[in-house]
């Protein structure tokens, strides 16, 4: 047993840390919040796209970088430290995984080098109201290679050239990927608490569809990939998490009240604690996840969902009480916390809210004990 | 990152397994600590015997102090496998997890060759006598004194919720020898025979109904200067060391887990309840996250690392979840849940026993409090608290 990751990874990891903390910081984020125009920022983009990392678990044989599933994990967690404004977990860790786990021979030759080499953007279109996905409530029709309906918010809906689609057909719901750039796609932006991950309503009438991985086994496969994005979602809100720790802890050593620093008073002091508790408890769990996924161990659907549990707990906390230690400057505008507060609530509910995925854990441990 | 065993590994897991079984029982559901029962410390040191015999008592000691010289992997899994019998260790936990290694970093070679192999054998059991009534999270206050005569100290005061002090032949005793310096300057530590005239043990009745822990008086009680350890004045520098194996020290799971409450639930039909699964979820996340952190530490052990203050979360972690899985298994059990008898309530009354006992653990071994901070300071670099006895000899401030 090892519990932790190999030289290469805390070198990739460091690389990554360092080039994002250049070339990706607030100020790149705040390009995006500050204008509605756009989507994300093309500059941290073109970079990461260049950089391959996008293809870093794709294999290969299709054009991708072959690393890994844990080298894409150390990646996901430094991108979500850096609050990055770019699509990349729609593409790596929806689009790409998807396809790697369903597509067939021709979907994958076709379609992955184009994401590991930036032409193509992927995403996935599941939500079409509030509450969770479920069996039978999906709207979106499939019939005879073309779908009609509207799917809403879809997260870089507006930037993506390709979606995966959750449809009804005939034999119940299936996943079908779109090209988006086509008649019979409109999209409009949709306004969400994190400006700086677009989003948009994908309206869909009568636009062509190819099957991913057989009809019917939509809501099954959408777990497959839903517990795969788990884990890279959670690396990417421990890097958040961590992030809020470490500016609350700067801060309350510098902010002086009452003649000493706020970080002398235990109300603080135990409120970083616990925040440092919940992250470590976080950090467990995401390697553990991590080790899950690339090994495809059987344990991938509790591990990926104690991983999101843990981590969307850590990150709500952190990001919330982040903005408390900064008093009334950690409210404004022009500090950086709730940059944080939105994305730790974006990452939390996409792919499942919290709720949803402490049933599925619950449910795993039950199948487990029976 | 591999969370399975290498072949040594599963080599090791499997000796192991079959020596357990060759001499214990498995565990049975509901019986999740063998404590209390009248011939318990017998049947503990009976297994100490047999685990030292067999070269499965700590793990990790060299083969000269009786030890395996092994790997802290093989702690863990021994850890591991052991947690999956009915094992009796609680007796030798503090001895040799953190009293005797306290004696072997400090000791003489006299002393380790007088105390360390009786303690491995679980011929002698050790406690540890640091805290006091007006002491506790604050021990270094403390104002037991040893004053020097000739080759000899003359001690008097009391310790108080000394675990295990009634049945105890051994402790390491930490004492004022200095009350014209600053509090953790005037301190020495040293060994203490219980058995010996003029120590004086009381046990508490505690507010779990056990009497597991006890009040020690010493009344002119005389220990020779050779059996100090470390100068006179080091004392807190020595404890440091014997707290700091307490981290060290690899400790199974201390009563019901999510796992318990979770077969409870199922065979109560309440399982199905939403706001039940929720909370489990938080139970078995906070769980893994605990297990796995020792994990990670005990990875960074195995490089030769040394473990950090940041171990502390550990029992602030599983001291409150334990707490808060047996308020639920009792209000789960609704009015009948009240019941202690054990032919009555669900599991032998096991949620029960543990709802008395965890306010003891989140105590024990330092507060939630102290455990938090710990971690501002030590590990995120806070600043300390206002400490206004700091710069003061202990005889100023009392
Ligand atoms: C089951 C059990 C077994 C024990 N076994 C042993 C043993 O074998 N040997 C031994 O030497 N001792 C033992 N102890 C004693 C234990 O170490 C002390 O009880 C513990 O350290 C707390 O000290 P105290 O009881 O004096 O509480 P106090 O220090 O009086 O604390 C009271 C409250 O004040 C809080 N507090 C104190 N200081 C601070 C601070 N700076 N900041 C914020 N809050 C603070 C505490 O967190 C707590 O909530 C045992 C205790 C228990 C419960």
């Amino acid at each position: 047993m090892n519990f932790d990751f190999s030289d290469d990874q805390k070198f990739l990891r460091d690389e990554a840390r360092k080039f994002l903390e250049a070339q990706c910081t607030t100020a790149h984020v705040r390009e995006v919040l500050d204008d509605d125009s756009k989507s994300h920022n093309e500059g941290v983009w073109k970079q990461i796209v260049e950089m391959g990392w996008l293809g870093a678990a794709i294999p290969e044989e299709y054009g991708g970088l072959g690393l890994g599933m844990l080298e894409l994990c150390v990646i996901a967690e430094e991108l979500g430290r850096a609050l990055a404004p770019v699509p990349f977990g729609s593409s790596a860790y929806f689009f790409a995984e998807a396809l790697k786990i369903a597509g067939s021979e021709d979907q994958k030759s076709q379609l992955l080098p184009k994401v590991a080499d930036g032409s193509l953007i992927g995403c996935i279109a599941v939500s079409e109201g509030p509450g969770e996905i479920k069996a039978g409530n999906i709207a979106t029709r499939l019939k005879d290679g073309s779908i009609t309906g509207k799917k809403i918010p879809v997260t870089d809906g507006d930037i993506a050239t390709h979606a995966i689609v959750l449809v009804k057909d005939g034999s119940g719901e299936s996943l079908v990927i779109v090209d988006l750039n086509q008649n019979g796609v409109s999209r409009e932006p949709v306004k969400t608490l994190e400006p700086t991950r677009s989003h948009a309503t994908i309206s869909f009438d009568g636009a062509s569809a190819e099957l991913l991985g057989e009809a019917g086994n939509g809501m099954a496969l959408l777990d497959q990939i839903n517990d795969r994005a788990a884990v890279l979602i959670a690396f990417e809100q421990l890097g958040g998490a961590s992030r809020c720790l470490e500016m609350a802890n700067a801060y309350a050593k510098e902010r002086v009240a009452f003649g000493r620093a706020i970080g002398g008073n235990q109300a603080i002091k135990h409120k970083l604690a616990d925040m440092y508790v919940k992250n470590e408890v976080a950090r467990s769990n995401a390697y553990y996840g991590a080790w899950a996924l690339s090994s495809d161990a059987a344990e991938l659907p509790e591990a990926a969902a104690a991983a999101r549990v843990a981590a969307s707990e850590a990150y709500w906390f952190a990001s919330k009480e982040n903005i408390q230690t900064h008093g009334g400057m950690g409210f404004t505008w022009e500090v950086d916390c709730h940059l944080f507060y939105r994305r730790a609530k974006l990452l939390a509910v996409q792919a499942g809210s919290p709720a949803v995925w402490k049933e599925k854990l619950v449910s795993a441990l039950e199948a487990k004990n029976d | 990152m591999d969370f399975n065993d290498t072949a040594e590994e599963a080599e090791f897991r499997a000796e192991a397994n079959a020596f357990l079984s060759q001499h214990l029982k498995p565990k049975t559901p509901g019986a999740l600590r063998s404590g209390g029962r009248e011939d318990f410390l017998e049947r503990a040191k009976a297994w100490q015997k047999t685990k030292a015999e067999g070269g499965f008592a700590q793990i990790t000691w060299p083969k000269e102090m009786g030890g395996r010289g092994g790997t802290v992997m093989q702690q863990v899994i021994w850890g591991q496998e052991e947690a999956k019998f009915d094992a009796p260790t609680g007796p030798f936990a503090i001895g040799l997890g953190m009293c005797v290694p306290t004696v072997i970093a400090f000791g003489s070679d006299e002393h380790k060759k007088r105390y360390v192999q009786k303690a491995l054998m679980g011929e002698e059991i050790w406690c540890q006598l640091f805290s006091e009534p007006a002491a506790g999270s604050d021990v270094a206050g403390l104002k037991t004194k040893a004053v020097k005569d000739g080759d000899e100290w003359v001690i008097n005061g009391q310790k108080v919720w000394t675990s295990g002090a009634h049945y105890s032949d051994y402790g390491i005793l930490l004492v004022r020898t200095d009350p014209n310096v600053p509090k953790h300057k005037g301190l020495t530590m040293f060994i203490v025979d219980m058995k010996q005239k003029g120590v004086d043990v009381r046990p508490i009745h505690q507010a779990s109904g056990g009497k597991e822990f006890n009040e020690v008086y010493f009344t002119d009680v005389r220990i020779p200067d050779s059996d100090r350890l470390g100068e006179p004045g080091m004392g807190w520098k020595v404890a440091l060391v014997t707290l700091m194996n307490e981290r060290l020290a690899v400790g199974g799971s201390p009563g019901p887990d999510w796992k318990e409450i979770m077969d409870y639930a199922r065979s109560a039909g309440t399982l199905s309840d939403q706001a039940f699964r929720a909370k489990l979820a938080d139970w078995y996340v906070a769980a893994q996250g605990y297990k796995l952190t020792k994990f990670r530490t005990q990875t960074a052990l195995s490089r030769g690392e040394t473990p950090g203050p940041e171990n502390a979360i550990g029992k602030i972690i599983n001291a409150n979840h334990l707490q808060d899985i047996c308020n639920s298994a009792i209000e789960m059990q609704d009015h009948f849940g009240l019941i202690v008898d054990k032919d009555e309530a669900p599991s032998d009354a096991i949620f029960q026993e543990s709802f008395m006992w965890a306010p003891g653990l989140r105590i024990a071994g330092g507060t939630d409090e102290i455990l938090k901070n710990i971690i501002a300071e030590r590990v995120l670099g806070l600043p300390q608290d206002v400490r206004v006895d700091k710069d003061k000899t202990f005889a100023e401030m009392n």
